[in-house]
């Protein structure tokens, strides 16, 4: 393996390392989100160090370069994060869905007056009076 | 909370910004069926639907943002279901249907009750109702592969006019479809096997305000709920009363 193409990969390995370490400590990230981060930083960092590893590995998958394999897992690895963030959104959206279905039928019960609470379609409430023309037209 | 009586049938309602009709529509249906309880679940409006349903006598549960029509309507459901109502009738809040059939629907069900769900069909006889071309395309290939998944004829897989009873608000309370949701209950239903029988009934062209569904979104939609009816095939669904434990009811508290 070229020497430049290993001081690059092994300078942006550490450097996701240690933003993503920087993250948790600033309490930005989870903890349970960190984890997959710093397992991919640290496999791309051992690979790049390791050149015969790297080699073989590349032998092992019928790739042609070096390089080339460190690609491959790293692209491996953020195809992995990616459809993870994916399945945690749906988990988000449908907890979000459940909270909102919740807190709608506790107002009803309570009395409360029925407020936007978060509007995303639109800045406020809109003209409730007259003709029913919103002022804010969706997005 | 003032109940009266023991609640017995509620209708609800998913309005999005319908403020210009469902004033109307509440009154005819009170007028048709007058004992029954009516929520309109506004869904996120912004034109004032919420105060127009409570002015004309309706109760409201206002979600705090735009969940979508699925959403809107299991809200009705698990509201049902807190409050102990037997039956549910699901109504468009834009002058679609006729009040008066509401009626009909429950005679289908007091006729026989074994039926868990009677579903209002503009298809099953000809009522001179002719929907847009664009979502008329979608009705008939899901009324066609719906057909064939359940084993029964279904005619009009998208009405959201439909009535149903314990068992079946007990299911949707804890799982029910996001969009065009009324395509995949179809096939949830048979999953569950509920009994769904159709009947026919009257369907007027939109009153006003906006379709859930518009014509530019419908093909999104489409592929959409293709699969999810074909993933829904593979799918194991929580059993009626299994509930899950993030979404137990308030009162249930253990």
């Amino acid at each position: 393996m070229d020497a430049r193409i290993k001081i690059i990969a092994v300078l942006a390995a550490l450097a996701l390392l240690l933003v993503v370490l920087e993250l948790v400590r600033r309490r930005r990230l989870l903890e349970r989100y960190a984890l997959l981060w710093l397992l991919s930083a640290g496999v791309i960092l051992i690979l790049a160090i390791w050149t015969s590893g790297l080699n073989s590995l590349a032998k092992l998958l019928g790739i042609a370069s070096g390089p080339n394999a460190l690609f491959f897992v790293a692209i491996g690895f953020v195809l992995f994060l990616l459809l993870h963030f994916s399945v945690a959104i749906s988990r988000l959206s449908d907890q979000v869905t459940i909270l909102a279905q919740r807190q709608a039928i506790l107002d009803e019960r309570g009395g409360a007056p029925s407020e936007v609470l978060f509007d995303d379609d639109a800045g406020d409430l809109g003209a409730q009076g007259s003709d029913g023309i919103t002022l804010h037209e969706s997005r | 909370m003032t109940n009266t009586a023991t609640p017995r049938a509620l209708i609800v309602m998913p309005a999005l910004n319908e403020a210009a009709t469902i004033g109307e529509v509440i009154s005819s249906i009170r007028e048709a069926s007058g004992s029954f309880d009516v929520i309109v679940v506004d869904d996120g409006s912004t034109d004032g639907t919420a105060v127009s349903a409570r002015d004309a006598g309706a109760r409201v549960l206002r979600l705090p943002f735009n969940l979508g029509i699925g959403g809107a309507v299991q809200a009705g459901f698990k509201y049902a279901l807190d409050n102990g109502y037997e039956q549910l009738i699901q109504v468009d809040a834009d002058g679609q249907h006729e009040p008066r059939e509401v009626c009909k629907l429950l005679e289908v069900m007091r006729q026989d009750p074994q039926i868990d769900v009677v579903c209002g069909s503009r298809f099953k006889t000809d009522t001179g109702y002719v929907a847009p071309i664009s979502r008329r395309t979608g009705i008939h290939i899901f009324a066609f592969l719906l057909s064939r998944l359940v084993g029964q004829p279904v005619t009009d897989p998208t009405s959201g006019f439909r009535l149903y009873n314990r068992r079946a608000i007990e299911l949707f309370a804890f799982d029910y479809p996001s969009d065009y949701p009324e395509v995949e209950a179809v096939l949830m239903l048979h999953h569950h096997q509920l009994r769904m029988v159709e009947t026919s009934v009257q369907m007027y062209q939109r009153g006003g305000g906006d379709s859930s569904i518009g014509s530019g979104k419908s093909a999104y939609y489409m592929v959409k709920v293709l699969l999810a009816l074909l993933v829904g095939l593979a799918r194991k669904r929580p059993k009626v009363g299994e509930r899950r434990s993030a979404d137990k009811p308030v009162t249930m508290e253990t």
